[in-house]
């Protein structure tokens, strides 16, 4: 009874415009941030927080970035992955050679640097286009993992090719480090993630966004229209990659804390974000979330329910994720190419004409 | 001849015997890419499946034993027979028959009509199912392939090497697996065979005329559906025979699903409408990527530059590729498309 | 008809010629457009009408030949750059963006005018949110003007065939082009949806006195709102002219035999 427009009119094109049209979803917004900023932090312990909260927020930044790449330019990449590795080489080695740097910098500037590298990588896009880039994004991704495996600059030549977070601290109070409170790591990506959803969501509603999805959608009437179509590629791979490396940074320096880049950051990597976006919703922020949001529950539940539970081995248990996954995948392509978000918003439809249907 | 040449030539022979082996997986990919347009990211675990199936067979394994001990608490694994290898070969087949159906049914029948990069992003989700599905039934170890094929040194190619060198250097021979070299006679004729196949029989030239021209195929008649079934069922063949070979010279894991990453590259170069051009793109990139290791792991690439590399096998395949299509995007054999509107 | 004789042309091709590999499809072509003039570009199937617009707006590149647009000689320029200067089109085969809402489709057309920077878009700030709004405006008064305001916010992919073509009609509008370029927009509609196109046009050409070029195969709707006719047939010009000396043409008789004789 509630969920209605009615007598919410818009008088202007900036309310028209507005994230939230209706009230009541700005209502529940609201709850929500007041819930992951001001109850969560409070209840949060060690098990939440390493193998729930944390990974949903640096795989929400990370989707967020395919997203806006794949789900809104349309340009298919499998190298997220390498670039997450671009993040967390970056963090690795500015922490360790500017101390005095707040991590919060460490972090942006990650990001900065990893959207470099993915404007580098992005340029073949001006000759080819579809799964011919999906390849050059491969090489991205392969010789990326491999440079940091090699090259032992890369990981201040320590013995074991590993990196390890330094501890560093915001407001003296510790994000990095095995010593850094839960409440504390999930609330510093929290803040970030935040931010950069806002800014996702302002980049895409506008001039920008607009120029991505006309080249997703049709490049060729894009270009004639007006659309520099190598400028708009590009800008879509720098932003993609700065939230990809954002994510990167903070998988390795505030949720990990060590890592070793083939296995941190490899392939399957890649395919694990793209699945969330497909699951969640292309071209969607929303479904950045809800698909990134699935993709850690599910093995969680998993996990729980059949070894847990029913004390299955822990590979049958994988075994059957994959194919659950990949189920899924064809499943949402056949019937919900936009994915949870799409489902979501037909069941809001559906209450918004609750009781009577038509 | 020198050392140095030889062993050039060894490391040229080992890489083209790799290529080769790239190759058979291209080959699939490019049989229903021309036929369907469909760029079919399954196709490295349809081989992985197939070989795990074979083996299944082979050594009488309980399909989803795993699932079934854990369930009702028994201890099976192996039904205790031994079945003939070419019966196993036969049976298997039957399997990617009916695997190629049910992804009709199931999969393109919904997809017709989607964008291609849509449809490939739901090969990907099918190649996961089917890895899944495939641990499940057959569980994920590592297993020994074997179906009788030779293996082992090629003391014919050690021979005639040794010949072509100077008696007093000290030359061992090449190394070159037998298996390489089945593998190469079994590609050529799967090739021979495809292509007697798609001009002298009706079936085959239908194949055709729906690559030619959609449109005008099934105007004509022909069922898209056939062809397709057809299709993947032939691309399930391909499949079976590059498991083989891959799962009798690595043994059959999980990484083989892999090789359908580098077969990408392959078709980069070769062009995806190409069967010859996928044979060049996959001898390419075997040994180029062979050679290229070769060189920068020489004392030479070592003292000139001071770099202290290997591993490069991981990425030269897609950045060739990669660099390749910047300068000429449509491929080696491909005809420069111009856009319409 | 109106007196465009005296007019400096806006638009001049010279002499142009366009292979694709062995076939030619425009051969040796000349003619001109003048400014406020509806152009009406005819022929048989294949006869290089699209292609023409196309080399127009840059997309395809011609062999030989030169286009001079406002006396001044064009060079090389990517169609993205020669749309900023005044050029919008509409396709054969409708060309929109099928996962935007009609108002986001129309909005693109406005894309070459938007100035704010990518960092007042991230925050959303300054020019950003002044700047959608004014753009807002404008093209709520196409979308008024082509009365498709109830289909505002639908997915363009889910709008019939009739609307899709006045959707690509309204985001080339918006852009406010100096030259509009028509690639068959009455094709496939009814006796209704073409009188509401022509009104259309005719609209735009008289209001906002927009140049415009346009293909069409329906001879009466062409004989009945353009001023001067070109005439193609395998690539070549064979005929140009008012429509009265281009029905009486024989060469363009032949061409058409008896589709003139209407
Ligand atoms: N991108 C291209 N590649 C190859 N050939 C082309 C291309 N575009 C056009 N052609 C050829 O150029 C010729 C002219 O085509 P065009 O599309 O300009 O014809 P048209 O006059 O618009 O015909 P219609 O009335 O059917 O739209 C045709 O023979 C066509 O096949
Ligand atoms: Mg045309």
């Amino acid at each position: 009874m509630f969920y209605r427009e009615a007598g919410d009119f818009k008088t202007s094109y900036s309310d028209d415009g507005q994230t939230f049209p209706i009230a009541f979803d700005r209502w529940r917004y609201y709850a929500v941030m007041a819930v992951a900023f001001l109850v969560i932090p409070f209840l949060i312990n060690d098990y939440w927080e390493k193998s729930i909260l944390m990974p949903f927020l640096v795989w929400s930044t990370v989707a967020i970035g395919l997203n806006i790449l794949t789900g809104y330019c349309g340009q298919l990449s499998l190298g997220t992955g390498g670039f997450m590795a671009v993040g967390a080489y970056a963090s690795y080695k500015l922490m360790t050679a500017f101390p005095e740097l707040n991590i919060f910098f460490v972090v942006l500037l990650s990001g900065g640097i990893t959207a470099l590298v993915g404007v580098l990588f992005g340029l073949p896009s001006m000759r080819i286009k579809g799964f011919y880039l999906a390849v050059a994004t491969l090489a991205a991704q392969f010789f990326l993992v491999w440079l940091f495996n090699k090259v032992p600059w890369f990981y201040n030549y320590s013995a074991s090719g590993q990196i390890t977070a330094p501890e560093r601290s915001v407001f003296g109070i510790l994000v990095t480090g095995p010593n850094a409170a839960p409440w504390a790591t999930y609330l510093f990506a929290l803040v970030i993630l935040t931010g950069l959803a806002w800014v996702a969501r302002n980049l895409t509603r506008g001039r920008v966004g607009r120029s991505w999805m006309a080249i997703r959608d049709m490049d060729i009437a894009a270009e004639i229209i007006g659309v520099n179509p190598l400028a708009t590629k590009l800008s879509a791979f720098a932003v993609s990659s700065f939230y990809i490396g954002v994510g990167g940074a903070l998988f390795f320096s505030v949720y990990l804390g060590a890592a070793e880049v083939g296995e941190a950051f490899g392939i399957d990597k890649s395919f694990l974000v793209l699945f969330m976006i497909i699951i969640g919703g292309l071209g969607s922020i929303f479904g950045s979330f809800a698909g990134a949001a699935f993709m850690v529950l599910l093995p969680v539940l998993l996990k729980n329910v059949l070894v847990g539970g029913l004390g299955w081995p822990t590979d049958l248990a994988a075994h059957l994720q994959m194919l659950i996954v990949g189920g899924l995948i064809v499943l949402f392509l056949i019937l919900e190419p936009h994915g949870l978000a799409q489902l979501w918003r037909i069941a809001k439809e559906k209450l918004r004409l609750w009781p009577f249907p038509h | 001849m020198s050392i140095e040449a030889l062993n050039l030539i060894e490391v040229l022979i080992n890489g083209l015997m790799a290529g080769v082996m790239y190759a058979l997986v291209a080959l699939g990919f490019v049989l229903i890419f021309k036929s369907s347009g469909i760029f079919n990211y399954a196709q490295g675990v349809m081989a992985l499946f197939a070989a795990m199936t074979l083996v299944g067979l082979q050594t009488g394994q309980v399909p989803f034993a795993h699932l079934l001990n854990a369930i009702t608490g028994m201890h099976v694994t192996h039904f205790g027979w031994n079945m003939p290898s070419g019966l196993a070969i036969l049976l298997t087949l039957g399997v990617m028959v009916g695997l190629a159906f049910l992804v009709e049914r199931l999969v393109l029948k919904h997809l017709v009509n989607q964008e291609p990069i849509i449809l490939f992003m739901a090969t990907i989700g099918l190649a996961f199912f089917l890895e899944g599905f495939g641990d499940l039934m057959w569980t994920a170890e590592i297993k020994q392939l074997d179906v009788g094929l030779p293996g082992g040194l090629s003391e014919w190619f050690e021979g005639a090497s040794m010949a072509l060198a100077d008696p007093e250097a000290g030359y061992w021979g090449m190394y070159v697996d037998k298996l390489d070299v089945t593998a190469a006679v079994v590609a050529a004729l799967l090739v021979i065979s495809l292509t007697l196949f798609s001009q002298y029989t009706r079936a085959g030239r239908a194949l055709r005329a729906v690559a030619d021209d959609h449109q005008a195929a099934l105007s004509v008649g022909i069922s898209l559906r056939f062809i397709w079934v057809m299709v993947w069922s032939i691309a399930g063949l391909v499949a079976l025979v590059a498991g083989i070979m891959w799962g009798s010279k690595t043994g059959v894991q999980t990484s083989l699903s892999l090789i359908a990453l580098k077969a990408l590259p392959v078709l980069m170069l070769g062009g995806f409408t190409s069967i010859p051009g996928a044979i060049v793109g996959g001898l390419i990139i075997g040994a180029g990527e062979k050679l290229f290791e070769y060189f920068v792991t020489s004392d030479a690439f070592h003292g000139l530059t001071g770099f202290n590399i290997d591993a490069t096998e991981n990425w030269f395949a897609y950045v060739l590729a990669l660099l390749f299509l910047v300068f000429r995007p449509q491929g080696l054999f491909g005809d420069r498309i111009i856009e319409r509107v | 008809m109106r007196d465009t004789a005296t007019v400096e042309p806006m638009l001049d091709i010279r002499n142009i010629t366009l292979r694709f590999g062995g076939v030619v499809a425009i051969r040796d072509i000349s003619f001109d457009i003048r400014q406020g003039e509806i152009r009406a570009i005819i022929g048989p199937n294949g006869a290089g009408k699209s292609s023409m617009l196309n080399v127009i707006n840059g997309f395809y590149h011609p062999q030989e030949g030169e286009i001079w647009f406002r006396g001044k000689r064009r060079g090389p320029m990517r169609p993205h750059e020669i749309a900023r200067q005044g050029l919008a089109r509409t396709f054969q085969n409708i060309a929109l963006f099928k996962g935007m809402t009609t108002l986001d489709n129309i909005m693109t057309g406005r894309m070459t005018r938007m100035r704010s920077s990518m960092l007042e878009q991230a925050l959303w700030w300054g020019r950003a949110e002044r700047e959608e709004n004014a753009h807002r405006e404008k093209v709520e008064r196409i979308i008024d003007f082509l009365e498709i305001q109830s289909i505002r916010k639908t997915p363009v992919g889910r709008l019939p065939y009739g609307l899709q073509k006045r959707v690509e009609l309204g985001r080339a509008l918006a852009a406010e082009p100096e030259l509009l370029l028509l690639d068959e927009p009455m094709a496939g509609m009814n006796v209704e949806e073409k009188e509401d196109m022509s009104r259309f046009i005719l609209d735009v050409n008289d209001e906002f006195g927009t140049t415009i070029a346009l293909i069409e195969h329906d001879m009466g709707v062409v004989m009945d709102i353009s001023d001067r006719v070109v005439v193609l047939d395998y690539g070549r010009k064979i005929g140009d002219g008012t429509p009265d000396e281009v029905r009486n043409n024989p060469d363009v008789i032949d061409a058409y035999l008896g589709v003139s004789h209407d």
